[in-house]
């Protein structure tokens, strides 16, 4: 395990925890619903190649969950104020499913600190017609098997006994993920007016399985975005980077030497 | 004691065996297992019946909503109730009631009360919900908002009752720049306001406040559960210096009477095992959407309400938990009058027709119930009179 810290940041009164490893250019990863709150092997690999910052979002993990959290535009302009708390300058940014759409509402108000942007099975834009999944109404144990397209992955995750503190941060991240993302379902429909204001390097990366956000989300994000290349992982859920981590590591590592000074 | 026929208006013709498909009588079930040609006589036989319970001497006659399901085929409860405005000639008009977070207009909502409060001129009362869970999956409202829209929608709905408009109305979730009733209520200062609660602290706090005191029903509980809710607000009074009476407190079950408790138990066991089985049935994820409750409170209720709903609810279960109550006259009556000592609550909301109860036998069970029963718990809770005055305004 490459060697990494855990540490609170304070952002206008509001502590989030940041795990921090590796070396290299700058990379900023953006967890999804599911948090990362603890150090995880796909962070072991980015960290081979880059000095990741890892934040849990507030409302997620062990950050404070502040009261004027209502919307993922709240989240957005938090991270703008966090870019610099974070000493985040022209850092390469990674965003999973709602992460994923929390980078877009980033970059759309600014991309001013990003040097590249890589969407993952990404939330944030309608599809008309082609249905997401729904969390919200899938049991615990659903919710594990539907997000991973490899069983024996899925089946491994679930024999997993959580210690009461992850039980606790997990709820923790449901909560606040229903809070964002309930309605507009996990969508800001004026999102992608905007999307052309990207005009950094994107990578756009999907499973091909994705039973959360079919790849049809993928697709539609690279219509959107200026210039953006598309890759869809054959037999992989919603989760590439957990899932198939060194085709989530080619993705992103060529997506930054295309961004490279 | 005051009496209320409460009707769900169930979809008494559901095939049963939908659930070794579907997960539950809500939301994702198709909408395919509802015939109209079956569902439209339903709906004249259940005014039927609430239309008996005025005429056969009830306080109340009560309709209430929810949304995509065979539970109930009441997602307008309020139109149900215009139609009783023209035949209910005694009984009270009763919407226990309306869930307020989940509409975008909360003003619709105090028109149409309004509305009906003038058609019954006065014979009318406003409950006050946040609907069940699953209301949120089918109206797409936001649960982890519910408790502040809930208040919001609530301060709005009163205030446009009371204050002469237009005025603005300048909320987090709703604002609006004239607020101007038309028509205004037929009560003064508002109807009465109930609160149908399955017991959280949130709720009895509020609802138990000097400026409110709502009426607080606790509904399809547990007699143990529904005891230690209703000490509850009755100690939160004492709390904020006044004595709850009766008339503050009601309690919302099935009842089941018929001419001995042999009859009575062969007549409902399967109609009342129906009921919790099969209608009010669903999973959890349904029932409890993330942020509808606290974290604790949804840790507590996943734990322990829902593990017991897991279980097949026996008829034998139901009545020894004192969810259901069932017998002939003589038991129906002791055992609501001793409920009465150990609880104390001045409004009795009788389900009595509950799941596949026919017409006949729901029929039968009223008429019972009216004559033998009421009669006999009349005169309980009467040391503390005029329990259904309007509250103050407030809020």
């Amino acid at each position: 395990m490459v060697d990494h810290t855990r540490e609170t940041i304070h952002v206008n009164g509001c502590a989030i925890e940041v795990l921090r490893g590796g070396t290299g250019p700058g990379l900023l990863f953006l967890h999804g619903a599911g948090g990362a709150s603890d150090w995880a092997p796909y962070m072991d690999r980015l960290a081979e190649r880059f000095e990741i910052a890892v934040p849990s979002h507030p409302g997620f993990g062990r950050s404070d969950t502040p009261g004027w959290l209502d919307s993922m535009s709240d989240l957005a302009y938090f991270y703008l104020d966090a870019f610099e708390a974070m000493g985040l300058d022209d850092v390469h940014v990674v965003g999973n499913s709602l992460g994923g759409w929390l980078a877009c509402e980033i970059a759309v108000r600014s991309t001013e600190r990003m040097r590249s942007l890589t969407l993952v099975g990404a939330a944030g834009i309608p599809v008309d017609g082609v249905p997401m999944g729904d969390i919200f109404l899938w049991n615990p144990e659903d919710r594990v098997r539907n997000v991973y397209h490899d069983r024996t992955v899925a089946e491994a995750r679930l024999a997993r006994n959580p210690s009461e503190e992850e039980a606790d941060i997990a709820l923790k991240n449901y909560f606040t993920t229903s809070r964002l993302a309930w309605s507009p379902r996990f969508c800001n429909p004026d999102l992608a007016k905007w999307l052309h204001r990207i005009r950094i390097p994107t990578m756009i990366l999907w499973g091909a399985e994705d039973k959360v956000f079919p790849p049809a989300y993928g697709e539609a994000y690279a219509a959107s975005i200026p210039g953006s290349r598309l890759r869809i992982v054959p037999e992989c859920g919603h989760l590439p980077h957990q899932e198939k981590t060194d085709a989530f590591l080619d993705a992103v590592t060529a997506i930054a030497e295309e961004a490279a000074p | 004691m005051k009496f209320f026929f409460f009707h769900l208006m169930p979809y008494a013709h559901l095939d049963l065996d939908y659930d070794k498909t579907y997960p539950g009588a809500y939301l994702t079930l198709p909408n395919s297992y509802y015939d109209p040609k079956k569902g439209a006589p339903l709906y004249h036989r259940y005014l039927d019946e609430l239309e008996l319970a005025d005429r056969l001497g009830f306080d109340g006659v009560c309709v209430n909503e929810h949304h995509q399901t065979a539970y109930g085929m009441m997602p307008a409860p309020n139109l149900l109730a215009g139609a009783l405005t023209r035949s209910v000639k005694n009984a009270t008009i009763c919407v226990l009631g309306r869930a307020l977070p989940i509409t975008d207009n909360p003003i619709a909502i105090a028109e149409e009360f309004a509305m009906l409060d003038n058609l019954a001129e006065g014979r009318f009362i406003a409950g006050f919900v946040r609907g069940l869970g699953t209301e949120y999956h089918a109206s797409m409202a936001n649960p982890s908002f519910s408790h502040e829209r809930f208040h919001e929608a609530h301060n709005l709905i009163v205030r446009a009752w009371t204050e002469t408009g237009p005025f603005a109305f300048d909320g987090k979730h709703y604002r609006y720049q004239y607020v101007n009733l038309w028509p205004r209520p037929y009560q003064t200062p508002h109807p009465p306001i109930w609160i149908p609660s399955q017991g959280s602290r949130e709720t009895y706090e509020w609802a138990a406040h000097p400026d409110r005191k709502y009426t607080y029903l606790i509904t399809f509980n547990p007699a143990e559960a529904v005891k230690r809710n209703l000490d509850a607000y009755a100690r939160q009074c004492e709390t904020y210096g006044y004595e709850c009476g009766p008339g503050q407190l009601g309690w919302a079950l099935p009842i089941y009477v018929a001419e001995t408790d042999e009859v009575a138990n062969r007549e409902a066991a399967n109609h009342i095992e129906v009921f919790f089985n099969k209608f009010i049935n669903s999973p959890a994820e349904y029932k409890l959407p993330p942020g509808y409750s606290s974290m604790a409170s949804y840790k507590y209720v996943m734990e322990t309400k829902f593990k017991v709903r897991e279980q097949f609810l026996t008829h034998e279960t139901l009545t020894g938990n004192g969810m259901f109550v069932c017998g002939g006259p003589e038991t129906v009556t002791e055992i609501l009058a001793r409920r009465f000592d150990e609880m104390g609550y001045g409004n009795l909301v009788c389900m009595l027709q509950f799941g596949t109860l026919p017409r006949d036998l729901t029929e039968k069970s009223m008429t019972l119930f009216a004559n033998e029963v009421m009669p006999k718990l009349r005169h309980l809770g009467e040391r503390s009179p005029a329990p259904l005055a309007a509250a103050p305004a407030g809020g």
